[in-house]
């Protein structure tokens, strides 16, 4: 009898705030970069995260009128690492506030279609009120 | 994080406008500026040379897109001059390629402008 499919294990969860302002972005870029440099991905698909967690915060400070800051919480797990980008005021709204899904946004951008087209998965609910909060999956090899 | 923008006039009197670095939400208006600044000045023939860029976001995207609009309302037009394949990558999959004439060399840039 053969071994069952070994399966995803979760490595870790690494989580960044910075201020949400423009040049704020890249230390972002960077820190992402070097959480999937932990695993097998290959440059291209380091590239690929790094563009698409910018785009992210980019949606966040664009969208969120003058929020404080952004939280960036990446869980590695040996087949894939997913991000969460979210503005402050989903922090400050607490658990109880997170919607279960995920809310279509009209006249989106080049940024949301770059996320789309670079990650394996992707959720999203860009509201002026109540806040930006992206939820991103790329797989390893995919 | 860094960017470098430097406007020259080459012999053909096309502007070529170079860029080095990252062009990302912090860096890009700077971007802006200096294509703004040309087209202000009646140069609606530009060649923006991307060999040195490491990376672009939508908003650097965005900058040249917006710089394509304005000058396409003179009769001009943009060119880029690209070889990195993952910003080469970024136009393949937004469908900018369809838009910008993009060349391996500025050579081949300035020539198409003629």
């Amino acid at each position: 009898m053969n071994a069952p499919e070994t399966t995803s294990e979760h490595l870790g969860t690494v989580e960044l705030r910075i201020p949400s302002k423009p040049e704020w972005v890249a230390v972002a870029r960077l820190a992402v970069a070097a959480i999937a440099n932990r695993l097998p991905f290959s440059v291209e698909e380091i590239e690929d995260l790094k563009l698409a967690i910018a785009e992210a915060c980019t949606m966040c400070i664009q969208q969120g009128g003058g929020t404080e800051s952004i939280d960036i919480t990446c869980e590695a797990a040996t087949s894939h690492l997913r991000v969460e980008v979210r503005d402050h005021r989903y922090r400050e709204r607490g658990d109880a506030a997170k919607r279960p899904s995920v809310i279509a946004v009209e006249g989106e951008g080049l940024g949301i279609f770059l996320i789309q087209a670079l990650m394996d998965k992707l959720d999203y609910s860009v509201d002026p009120q109540l806040g930006t909060e992206l939820v991103m999956t790329k797989r390893v090899g995919a | 994080m860094d960017i470098k923008v430097h406007v020259r006039e080459s012999e053909d009197d096309a502007y070529v406008v170079e860029l080095g670095g990252e062009i990302d939400v912090y860096t890009s208006p700077k971007v802006k500026d200096a294509i703004t600044e040309l087209i202000d000045q009646g140069h609606y023939n530009l060649v923006i040379n991307l060999e040195k860029v490491r990376y672009i976001d939508s908003t650097g995207l965005g900058v040249l897109i917006g710089g394509l609009k304005r000058v396409r309302e003179h009769g001009g037009t943009v060119n880029l001059v690209c070889t990195n394949p993952q910003i080469k990558k970024i136009f393949d999959i937004t469908g900018l390629v369809k838009i910008f004439g993009i060349f391996d060399d500025e050579a081949g840039a300035k020539k198409a402008l003629a």
